[in-house]
């Protein structure tokens, strides 16, 4: 089927060069007519055509517009969200009235002075009135869009979260997002990339986990220096191995230097780290902190009109208050199933396309629910070296007193 | 100064008689074989590039379904089945992106055009160097190849975008096309960072000595300003991304850390640490801004022209026109961090960005609205060249306009990096700049092949292209707006864009529609070049000088001696005077005000 569609595509390719090359000859043809010398029918069906493909430009975009009403995003989620969407439109308002003049114009024109050669064109070099109106016009639009637009951004890039704000860190990896909760404390444990491990995936330092990571880093080493002893290895992967060790002794020293340096690291102990999806409460400001494992994603929160990049080495930081909780804008939309999303929006690698969160908006005591279900990290931690069951955060809190 | 040309001229004149078929084709040192050769290597990349574009828009319109040609094009590993891959379709999305910017309307457009007319326009035997002329063309051709031939490696072509943005491009682990495509892709830009330079400082040079008598600086047309601020651009913005391009490479072999640092990836904790992917988006966009500039300026020059000579009226506004031109060529030097607003800069730097973006939207309002005046109360004759001019307008508008919602950071952390940016940026610098440049080769063609175009032909590839133009990159706004994200394989993972798909079919539609329109110009342009009708001297009747050249191509362009320039090159239809257009070579009459 597929290789008749490829036959009859290279068979109507070539009766269409045919033809072409049929309309060139022809066309030169007749009557010695030049090239240059474009006939008074053919200038005047240009610029009609030229006047008739505005309009049709102008239909397309409006039946756009109207059609595809519902694929637009609803109405802003957060409280900044619909100062942006304000802005926007006040935007699009100017944009639109500009687009459609100016268009107008330059078709209407052409289509206006197509060539007649009983008149004869207007001889214009220049009109400083005019010029000028059309300098100062757009400027002061232009100082309107600037003055109005940065008032806004100052308002939403004031990245100090308010007192009672929810700190959470966002952490982006090819190909997934992690969600930090900093427990009751309200405080971020300390992090650092040499702390990453399967079970560690962000990189968490607690006062529990730091000889653990110590020993096996040590291991890791002994296991390679014993495997450079114990075989005769080809050069390339001898070298290859002592790469490894090399750089698994400079992350060694880094770790001991975290444990020696007497710091206090249970800050952590009672954050909450989550994957899939994860709840923030309704009318509360919270504050991204951004951050990145290995290239640069970016945290798209396409309902609440927000967005940061998250860049390795670095932490980035957004805040907003989300407005409607998702129970609410299920019905807003008409959709039961309807979920806010956290999107990547910084190509990072195969599966950019599909690296997504749920994310959901709850009230106040939902939350809090939600949040008593999971697991603390020094839970995680012990269920992981003990190889405990999964535990209920109240049975995490005692176990963890015992310790 | 003069004697010395002379001699020049005479001294060619000789080489004529004993010139080999390699240096009069192929290492030419001639100003209008250097051109013909940007054109056709330009066109054949074009066309690479167009087809990179439909196979992904293939995938993009019918998502995960079969299709025989990418099988065909794209063998067993890249599309099995008939399915694109994904890494594949981030290598042929990047692969396009850096072909169309930088070897389509960078080196294509002013390569052919800039080495064209510089010389024909201001009254020059040649370039001031024609062999580092020659010198840029050949880097230009190497580095054609070698970004072609990185499609066909191994473990894939260059893939984190035309922006190549480290980490994803300075560590081969973070996706298979950071390996030796990456390395490739560096080298390839890098040769061709050398040509731009070669091109554009002799550019410089020629238009600031080499003008005939009589050319002032105010006498020049547009399309020579526009040229001349496009060189001085090229040479104050790419020797930036060359130091970004050679920082990346040491990262990539040396183990500097310039732009990496904390990095955990592929179950490894890197060791460099220190360094920062924002010193690279710095240096990037540096070049970057001024690079759409870059593109976009030679299109305009050459509307200027084709629009005045076809309204049979002068330019309106031509100083204003120039000091749009240095302004927007100044301005675009201090706009680059407006692709940074939400990259974890200070937002503060964000305010300033955004002001002094904004305000590179009056001077592009002022050609705008000073091309459409043009226009009125014209006599307008429609030659394909002249279509493609207005088509530009109109795409020059409507894209600048949404770069106003672009440039104002509170709007662009909605729609950064959303289809909105692409459908942006292919409409006012992608459909701009192609059209200007289908505009010039219809317009010069003459000139360059002695020939012209077939105009019926032109009128179909003119239709078909400009419907399709719009057709491909106005709905990409509305997908934009509904949050779907750029450089995605596929939206069907996410039930919030289930409706743009429809959109998207119609987008893929007409991008195929577009790419067998182009087969028109194609047959069009190489069959005129061997079989069109014979060319008179100044077939469009106008005023500039390259149309005092006699047809047939000579070294030295002029057979005798240089024209001598009396009066500005735009008086179309002037009061008082037979005709309507008045070469620069006729002396002003006793009576007569220059403009
Ligand atoms: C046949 C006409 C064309 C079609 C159908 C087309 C389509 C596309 C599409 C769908 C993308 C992918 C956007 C994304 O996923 O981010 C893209 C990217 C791009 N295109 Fe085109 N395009 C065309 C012509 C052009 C032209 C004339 C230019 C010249 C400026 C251009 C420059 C680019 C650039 C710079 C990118 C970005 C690549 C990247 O994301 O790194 N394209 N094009
Ligand atoms: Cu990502
Ligand atoms: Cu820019």
């Amino acid at each position: 089927m597929e290789k008749l569609l490829l036959v009859l595509v290279i068979i109507l390719a070539v009766i269409g060069v045919a033809q072409i090359a049929k309309v060139y000859q022809l066309s030169m043809g007749i009557g010695n007519k030049r090239e240059e010398e474009i006939s008074p029918a053919a200038n005047k069906m240009n610029g009609a055509l030229l006047l008739i493909f505005c309009l049709v430009l102008f239909a397309f975009f409006i039946w756009e517009l109207i059609s595809h009403q519902d694929i637009l995003l609803p109405v802003a989620a957060s409280a900044h969200g619909q100062e942006v969407d304000t802005l926007m439109n006040f935007n699009w308002i100017i944009i639109f009235t500009v687009f459609f003049i100016v268009n107008f114009l330059l078709f209407f024109f052409s289509y206006k002075y197509a060539y007649d050669p009983k008149r004869k064109a207007y001889y214009l070099a220049h009109n400083n009135k005019l010029e000028l109106i059309w300098t100062v016009i757009p400027s002061i639009v232009l100082a309107v869009i600037i003055i109005y637009g940065l008032r806004t951004w100052n308002q939403i890039t004031n990245f100090e979260g308010g007192e009672d704000a929810l700190n959470v860190e966002l952490y982006g990896r090819q190909f997934d997002w992690t969600v930090r909760y900093p427990g009751d404390d309200a405080v971020l444990g300390d992090f650092n990339f040499t702390m990453i491990t399967g079970p560690n995936p962000m990189g968490v330092i607690s006062n529990e986990n730091l000889p653990g990571r110590i020993k096996e880093l040590q291991d890791e080493i002994q296991k390679s220096e014993d495997d450079l002893v114990n075989n005769i290895l080809p050069h390339s992967q001898a070298m290859e191995i002592e790469e490894k060790i090399g750089m698994r002794r400079r992350q060694l020293a880094k770790v001991i230097a975290y444990e020696q340096s007497g710091r206090d690291f249970s800050a952590s102990d009672d954050d909450i780290i989550v994957k899939g999806e994860f709840h923030i409460p309704v009318n509360r400001e919270v504050r991204f902190n951004i951050r990145s494992s290995d290239v640069i994603h970016s945290a798209y929160f396409p309902h609440f009109r927000a967005q940061m990049n998250a860049v390795p080495g670095m932490t980035t930081y957004f805040k907003f208050t989300p407005t409607i909780t998702t129970d609410s804008m299920r019905t807003i939309v008409k959709d039961p199933d309807f979920n806010f999303i956290l999107l990547c929006n910084k190509v990072c690698g195969s599966a950019h396309y599909n690296m997504q969160m749920d994310i959901i908006v709850d009230t106040e005591e939902d939350y809090e629910k939600w949040l008593l279900d999971q697991k603390t990290f020094a839970a995680t931690m012990v269920s992981q070296i003990e190889k405990k069951p999964e535990t209920g955060k109240l049975e995490e809190k005692r176990i963890i007193a015992e310790k | 100064m003069a004697a010395i040309t002379e001699a020049h001229a005479s001294q060619h004149a000789h080489h004529h008689a004993k010139e080999s078929f390699v240096s009069k084709y192929v290492f030419s040192q001639d100003h209008k074989m250097i051109s013909k050769q940007f054109l056709i290597t330009a066109i054949v990349m074009a066309i690479i590039a167009m087809m990179l574009s439909v196979f992904f828009r293939l995938q993009l319109g019918w998502p995960g379904e079969s299709f025989e040609i990418l099988n065909f094009f794209l063998g067993d590993k890249w599309a099995p089945d008939g399915v694109l891959d994904k890494n594949m379709y981030l290598s042929l999305v990047t692969i396009h992106g850096t072909i169309m910017v930088f070897f389509v309307l960078t080196g294509g457009l002013s390569g052919t055009f800039s080495n064209l007319l510089i010389p024909l326009q201001i009254g020059a035997r040649d370039m001031a160097s024609g062999f580092l002329n020659m010198l840029s063309y050949w880097f230009f051709f190497i580095s054609s190849i070698i970004m072609v031939a990185s499609l066909f490696v191994e473990s894939g072509a260059a893939s984190g975008g035309w922006t190549v943005y480290p980490p994803l491009s300075a560590l081969p682990q973070a996706m298979p096309g950071s390996g030796l495509g990456m390395s490739l892709w560096l080298i390839s830009i890098t040769i061709f960072i050398a040509s731009s330079l070669l091109g554009s400082l002799n550019y410089i040079v020629t238009i600031l000595n080499l003008r005939t008598k009589g050319m002032k600086m105010t006498r020049l047309p547009l399309t020579i300003w526009a040229f001349f601020i496009t060189a001085i651009l090229g040479v104050l913005s790419f020797p930036v991304l060359f130091a970004a391009a050679l920082l990346l490479v040491m990262d990539r072999t040396l183990g500097t850390s310039f732009y990496l640092s904390d990095i955990y990836i592929g179950g490894e904790a890197l060791d460099p640490v220190g360094g920062s992917p924002i010193l690279y988006e710095h240096l990037f966009w540096f070049l970057g801004h001024p690079e759409v500039y870059i593109v976009i300026l030679p299109a305009l020059g050459i509307a200027s022209e084709v629009l005045s000579t076809n309204s049979r009226k002068p330019i309106f506004g031509y100083r204003a026109m120039i000091g749009s031109l240095l302004a927007i060529g100044f301005l675009s030097f201090i706009v680059w961090a407006h692709h940074m607003f939400i990259s974890g800069m200070n937002p503060f730097l964000g305010s300033v960005f955004v002001f002094t973006t904004l305000l590179i939207a009056i001077p592009s309002a002022v050609k705008a609205f000073n091309y459409i005046t043009t226009l009125w109360k014209g006599n307008i004759i429609f030659t394909p060249a002249m279509l493609f001019s207005i088509a530009l307008v109109s795409t020059f508008v409507t894209g600048g306009l949404t770069g106003i919602i672009l440039a104002d950071a509170t709007l662009d952390i909605q729609v950064h990096d959303t289809y909105f940016v692409v459908a942006h940026f292919h409409v006012v610098m992608g459909l701009s700049a192609i059209f200007g440049m289908f505009s010039g080769v219809y317009h010069w063609f003459p000139k360059m092949y002695g020939r012209m175009m077939n105009s019926k032909l032109g009128y179909a590839h003119f239709w078909l292209t400009v419907i399709g133009g719009y057709g491909v990159f106005f709905p990409m706004h509305f997908v934009g707006v509904a949050g779907a994200p750029r450089r995605y394989y596929q939206y069907t993972d996410f039930p919030m864009f289930d409706g743009i798909q429809d959109l998207n079919v119609i987008i893929s539609l007409f991008a195929i529609m577009a790419a067998f329109a182009q087969g028109i110009f194609l047959f069009n342009f190489f069959y005129s070049i061997y079989r069109g009708q014979k060319a008179i001297q100044n077939p469009w009747k106008s005023n500039t000088l390259e149309w005092t050249t006699p047809v047939e191509h000579i070294h030295g362009n002029w057979p005798g001696a240089l024209p001598v320039v009396y009066r500005w090159p735009y008086d179309y239809s002037k009061p008082g005077k037979e005709l309507d257009y008045v070469p620069q070579t006729v002396p002003l009459s006793p009576d007569e005000e220059e403009h």
